[in-house]
């Protein structure tokens, strides 16, 4: 077990390594430069600028300088938010889009394990079309459409919950941007979980279990949920590390302080440290929630415990 | 089976009821602001930093003026005239060149420290310092030598026309007659730094330096800094130590950089703000006719324009370009897309005396002459071009453009959409044939819209320079007599539309939602409110 886990961490580290020199050309690649202003920066300033971020160096200078204050754990400055150290702008924000993550995944999967299980025991019935249907609604209306109108019924005609703004403490302000966030991935895990359930519920000791008389809610619970969440644990990894790590409509449309306004304006206005400082973070989480999901099989599957 | 606990659907039904209860009986944020007279502020997005001489943009300059004062205040009411800020008069020689100003002696730091000429003469050295990065420079560039101080032609700042005469002097020496400076000195690049903490956190050219930070800024204004959380809000509270706090009204003032238009619209109808920045077009009808009391639209310093690359062959024939400026509506863009907006006659819009000559309109029938004269008849074989916007930007308008053109000139154009970083550096490469554009003026005067076209400045990108107009603005900028510079700036501008580098369409307006119980907020060219003057009184 520790030696796994002590392969997946080296491959991650080199996950990480590869993922900063891509992202560290991409970035270069990228058009017009951090400077870019609507009214135009004199030339002498831009200089001086330049100079003070470090982008006077030849690229593998620049390369070398940021690996190396990245592996000490300082992201640089961002130079969209004059100097304010990206460390910083990770520590402010990210605390927000975990908390609205964790809860918004909880919702998921309060919502979408269940279903899908329900699904996968009424399969081809009513309830499973029903549920089916809502899950295909749900992962089909893009939260771009259904968070402004949710935000305008609830939070404007009906003034029941704010229609934006976040506060970490008042549990009114979570509601909206949970739901429309957990909503996707729910109807994702139900589908998962539905697939995972018939693979499960159609093998012979199920019928074992049926024809010595077990009900149908043990053998759900007790032979089957274990088995069948499979997929579903197998995407909560990359999943989980994707909720967590912002969603720029949710945090535009409700007005959310989190990461993901930070990484797509960082994009639009070059601020190189902000994005490498975010993707790396990012890329960090989907290496973990990776690894965490991969122990979390294990648990559930001994087949593949035997295999590892 | 699963069977659902009657006591668990019968505890969840209570929790709802008690949520949508609470949410229903809950005062509105804005009710509870007005009782605690706080103003709750759409400002579009968050500031890049709060060191005033590090930024450039409306957005800061919102938070800044409400933390700092500078020499001269704005009005509540009127654009032109100029109230006593940390200057209590101010006189000048008789061609505008040396500016005196006296400085209260009660003006004091929000720690406490007396605030002296020195802080703005320090103010001056560091944003004009060589070393310092300061983007917008260029507004001290009316100061004697600032400009050849910066660019290291000068080493010694006693030669920069900035004079300390004594703690509560302060003299001013421009390089040309600035008759207008008391005016400018309103604007955030002019306001005081405070020396004393800004050299304890570093040298005076150090940037990045915490003394911005909540709890360590220290500031001359109305408010001092409260709190600040990035993407969420910025808060400021009344300074009990600024010399006129007798008058200021509110307790406070909560910034929020809301970036999409639509959430802030929102936010506002639900009781969440006082004031946006902006209101989504498609929503002004809406709003007229549902709530016409919330909905304000004010004349703006902003023009709104096509950039021509004159280097392209067509583009390159004043006849093709007044073709194409005189194919486009403009009432008809401001009646169905650019809502409130007006119809530009010219390119700057009128600034108090300056009243440029009403040059451009609507002509289809000269159009198509002069499209015909340049060897364009009906349009053919006129080369297929592109108008470039910035992806941010609403299509509807180059689309509606490029149907003008299509149905008077028979002319076809493509749409080339760039995000906003490429769409500035395609045009400093002038790389683009026409691009959609706008320029909001910094002060109320001409040279604010007219500079920008000279050869070389970074802001001009169309290959357009005349050395006719650079005479003129020369000319303008030697003449001591304030009428006489007017007129002939008026000529410049003529000229600039005579030419035609640039085709302007319309002239902006501020469009934005503003809650009735917001008292002491009157429409401005600058859209500069007093934060002192404001206070709320409960409507509604």
């Amino acid at each position: 077990m520790l030696r796994v886990l002590f392969h997946r961490l080296l491959q991650g580290f080199v996950v990480l390594i590869v993922l900063f020199t891509i992202t560290f050309f991409l970035c270069r690649a990228l058009p017009g430069g951090p400077y870019v202003s609507e009214k135009e920066i004199p030339a002498h300033v831009k200089e001086l600028m330049m100079k003070r971020d470090g982008y006077d160096q030849p690229v593998h200078k620049q390369y070398l300088m940021r690996l190396k204050n990245l592996l000490q754990g300082d992201a640089g400055l961002s130079t969209r938010l004059s100097g304010r150290p990206v460390n910083d702008v990770i520590a402010q924000s990210f605390p927000v889009s975990f908390q609205l993550g964790l809860i918004s995944m909880f919702v998921a999967l309060a919502v979408g394990v269940p279903s899908g299980v329900i699904a996968s025991w009424k399969k081809n019935m009513d309830v499973d079309f029903i549920v089916m249907a809502v899950a295909m609604i749900g992962l089909c209306l893009p939260s771009f459409v259904v968070g402004p109108i949710v935000g305008e019924l609830i939070g404007r005609k009906w003034q029941l919950l704010p229609a934006m703004g976040w506060d970490a403490f008042d549990p009114a302000t979570w509601l909206l941007p949970m739901l429309v966030l957990g909503m996707v991935y729910a109807a994702y895990l139900a589908r998962l979980t539905r697939t995972g359930m018939l693979d499960v519920l159609s093998q012979d000791f199920v019928r074992t279990a049926l024809a010595k008389g077990v009900p149908m809610r043990r053998i759900l619970i007790k032979h089957c949920l274990r088995g069948g969440l499979v997929p579903a644990a197998a995407y909560l990894g990359p999943a989980f590390a994707g909720i967590i790590s912002g969603s720029l409509v949710i945090e535009l449309v409700f007005q959310i302080p989190g990461l993901g306004r930070h990484f797509i304006k960082a994009i639009e206005t070059n601020d190189v440290n902000v994005i490498m400082g975010i993707v790396l973070f990012y890329g960090g989480l989907v290496v973990l929630g990776n690894i965490i999901s991969d122990f979390l099989i294990l648990w559930l599957n001994p087949r593949a415990r035997a295999q590892s | 089976m699963f069977h659902v606990n009657m006591m668990t659907l019968r505890g969840l039904w209570w929790i709802g009821l008690a949520l949508l209860i609470g949410g229903c009986q809950r005062e509105t944020q804005v009710q509870r602001a007005n009782r605690e007279k706080i103003l709750l502020v759409g400002n579009s997005s968050e500031p890049k930093a709060l060191d005033l001489q590090l930024v450039t943009s409306v957005v800061e300059n919102k938070v800044l003026s409400s933390l700092f004062e500078g020499l001269v205040a704005d009005h509540p009411t009127s654009d032109k005239e100029m109230v006593p800020g940390v200057a209590v008069k101010w006189e000048h020689n008789d061609d505008y060149t040396q500016w005196v100003f006296h400085l209260r002696q009660d003006a004091k730091w929000s720690d406490g420290e007396a605030l002296t000429a020195h802080d703005f003469s320090f103010a001056y050295h560091r944003m004009l310092h060589p070393d310092f990065p300061s983007p917008y420079c260029e507004m001290l560039y009316f100061i004697k030598n600032a400009k050849e101080y910066k660019l290291g032609e000068l080493k010694d700042f006693s030669e920069v026309g900035v004079k300390v005469i004594d703690d509560y002097t302060l003299e001013l020496n421009m390089k040309e007659p600035v008759p207008y400076l008391p005016g400018v000195t309103r604007h955030y690049s002019w306001f005081p730094v405070p020396k004393h903490a800004v050299l304890s956190y570093g040298k005076m050219t150090d940037q990045f330096t915490p003394w911005t930070e909540v709890g360590k800024l220290v500031c001359n204004g109305p408010f001092v800094l409260k709190s600040w959380r990035l993407n969420d809000h910025i808060e400021v509270a009344k300074n009990p130590l600024y010399w006129d706090a007798a008058k200021v009204k509110l307790n406070g003032i909560r910034f929020l950089p809301v970036e999409n238009a639509y959430t802030e619209a929102r936010a506002f109808l639900a009781g969440q703000l006082h004031t946006t920045y902006k209101v989504p077009v498609d929503l002004i009808p809406y709003m007229q006719k549902n709530h016409p009391q919330y909905l304000k639209m004010e004349p703006y310093i902003g023009s709104q324009f096509l950039r021509t690359n004159i280097n392209r062959p067509g583009l390159s024939d004043v006849r093709v370009r007044k073709a194409l400026s005189l194919a486009i509506d403009g009432a008809e863009l401001c009646k169905t897309i650019l809502r409130g907006y007006e119809p530009a006659t010219s390119f700057s819009p009128n600034l108090g005396d300056f009243r440029p000559e009403p040059v451009l309109g609507f002509d289809p029938e000269k159009a198509r002459q002069l499209l015909a004269e340049a060897g364009y008849p009906g349009g053919e074989g006129f080369p297929r071009y592109s108008i470039l916007i910035s992806g941010g930007g609403s299509r509807s308008l180059p689309e509606a453009i490029q149907a003008m053109w299509k149905k008077h000139l028979n002319i076809s154009v493509d749409i080339r959409s760039m995000d906003f970083a490429s769409y500035i550096d395609t045009q400093n490469k002038l790389d683009y044939d026409i691009s959609v554009a706008g320029w909001i003026g910094d002060y109320l005067d001409p040279t604010t819209f007219l500079l920008m076209w000279t050869k070389g400045n970074g802001n001009n990108n169309t290959g357009w320079h005349s050395e006719e107009y650079e005479r003129l603005l020369g000319e303008a900028a030697h003449s001591a007599d304030p009428a006489q510079r007017l007129r002939k700036f008026e000529q410049a501008e003529k000229l600039l539309m005579e030419e035609r580098p640039i085709l302007p369409f319309a002239w902006q307006t501020r469009n934005y939602l503003h809650h009735t119980s917001v008292k002491g907020w009157h429409p401005l060219l600058l859209d500069n409110h007093p934060w002192k003057e404001v206070y709320l009184e409960e409507t509604e």
